[in-house]
């Protein structure tokens, strides 16, 4: 089992949900609150990793990340390289495709927060910032910690997105999933099978992690998305 | 909201119930270097003998995984000749049915704005400081992985170049790194390097000489549903017609497939 490849997975999920998490806050308090009439079409760009196949998120990365493509020509003016077959690459690949499983999480639970208290804050005078700190965030600790590790396990899971912009480099962008795949491929089905089955043991683990604080809890309110 | 829910039981059932596929129709499983003269190929079979061929392209090592798990392939046409013997040991192939039917060539390849005078520099144009990124199959698994891997180092470039090798799932994945801009270079199958959308790029052959030959092989599956068909095509595969076909794509035919 190659321990590179897994901690490179391990590090890309880390830096992934950092990202996922600042700008899901924000972007999840907006669809929570907001009455503007056009929400549902943000709310459907939001989703649609959910529904896109990854070669078609990989084959527009990969586009945008050449020399002719928006995000190719930006990063090459300022680091002086390109974007593909970079970590940075994946990075933002991977924010991409695991932006619904940071999103929902964090939108169902801002949405469950007792509207009275929210009123209460207000006709206290509290500003909508300090309501959102003091009321809205403390009560929604498990829908961060929910997208936080969706988030997290999505991105270690992730495949084909990687596969397509990452060229497979060793300690680069040869994650935990390409290299079983490469194994699989070599014919080498028992190198294939241990770190497969390592990373179906830590999916495992966080997941059941993830439903048993749920259980604890006695809120359903916050599940993780996919049991919603 | 009754009719639309008709409607959209009436749809399901078109789907599942579906015509099945026409009879004598083989399935081809196929190393990626073959699409595009597989395309052309499969016209002239369809043509000449009025059966139908379905194609799935991907990388050797893939398909010979699929198949010792039961994948429903008549003929498999792969870049490595060892995959197909391996089928042949196990079992899994008629018997005798193994057929060399091409060597591949490697190319370097470059889209057709580089300022690189590959022609003029050879191998040596890798080595240009603009290279950021070469791609090539990838060695593990790709017979052209190898190739290219082999060929750097019988001129002596690759401890030089490995740092830039970006590594394609097979040579058609390495191909459109290099297409779409985002490798500078990469080693390539000549029969991708030739074909329509990539011909308008710059290319050097690299002489067969730097690297082992890449073997390319087909055989009729034991599992084969229509054995009449798949042998078909294989007489077919033979035939002056497609070696003619091969040739135009840069394979070039062994000695081994001319004397038969």
């Amino acid at each position: 089992m190659k321990i590179e490849a897994l901690l490179l997975s391990v590090r890309l999920a880390l830096c992934v949900s950092a990202i996922l998490i600042a700008i899901g806050v924000p972007l999840a308090y907006g669809l929570a609150y907001s009455r503007w009439r056009g929400k549902f079409l943000l709310e459907a760009i939001v989703a649609l990793p959910l529904v896109l196949p990854p070669t078609v998120l990989g084959f527009y990365m990969l586009l945008a990340m050449g020399p002719r493509g928006a995000l190719g020509k930006l990063w090459y003016a300022a680091f002086g390289h390109g974007l593909a077959f970079t970590f940075a690459g994946l990075v933002i690949a991977s924010v991409l495709y695991s932006l619904p499983f940071a999103v929902q999480p964090l939108v169902a639970s801002f949405e469950t927060v007792d509207s009275k208290l929210l009123d209460a804050s207000a006709v206290l005078g509290a500003g909508s910032l300090r309501t959102f700190r003091r009321i809205i965030l403390p009560l929604s600790v498990p829908g961060i910690i929910t997208a936080l590790v969706l988030s997290f396990a999505h991105t270690l899971g992730e495949f084909g997105v990687v596969l397509m912009v990452g060229g497979n480099l060793s300690g680069v962008t040869r994650t935990v999933s390409i290299d079983i795949y490469d194994r699989a491929q070599s014919l080498d089905y028992a190198g294939a099978n241990r770190t497969a089955l390592l990373l179906l043991v830590i999916s495992f683990l966080v997941l059941s992690a993830v439903y048993g604080a749920n259980r604890r809890a006695g809120r359903r309110a916050w599940a993780p998305w996919p049991l919603r | 909201m009754r009719f639309p829910l008709r409607c959209l039981i009436l749809l399901s059932a078109l789907l599942v119930f579906r015509p099945t596929c026409a009879a004598q129709e083989i399935r081809v499983a196929a190393a990626a270097d073959l699409k595009f003269a597989l395309d052309e190929l499969g016209t002239h079979y369809e043509k000449q003998t009025g059966r139908k061929m379905d194609v799935s392209y991907g990388s050797s090592g893939n398909f010979l995984a699929q198949i010792q798990n039961g994948a429903p392939f008549d003929v498999f046409l792969s870049a490595d000749i060892e995959y197909p013997r391996k089928l042949e040991a196990a079992g899994l192939a008629e018997p005798g049915t193994l057929y060399e039917y091409a060597l591949g060539r490697i190319v370097i390849w470059m889209p057709a704005d580089t300022r690189i005078d590959l022609a003029q520099l050879g191998w040596k144009a890798l080595l240009d400081p603009s290279i950021q990124k070469i791609a090539i199959g990838n060695p593990e698994h790709a017979p052209y992985g190898r190739a290219a891997v082999a060929a750097l180092r019988s001129v002596g470039i690759y401890e030089q170049v490995r740092a830039k090798l970006v590594y394609g799932e097979n040579i058609a994945q390495a191909a459109q790194f290099v297409a779409s801009g985002n490798a500078q270079a990469g080693i390539l199958a000549l029969s991708l390097a030739i074909s329509p959308p990539m011909r308008e790029g710059k290319r050097w052959e690299i002489p067969a000489k730097m690297h082992p030959p890449i073997e390319q092989a087909a055989v009729i599956l034991k599992s084969a549903k229509d054995k009449d068909s798949a042998r078909a095509f294989l007489t077919f595969l033979k035939s002056g017609e497609a070696r003619k076909i091969l040739e135009s794509y840069g394979f070039s035919v062994p000695a081994s497939a001319q004397t038969q």
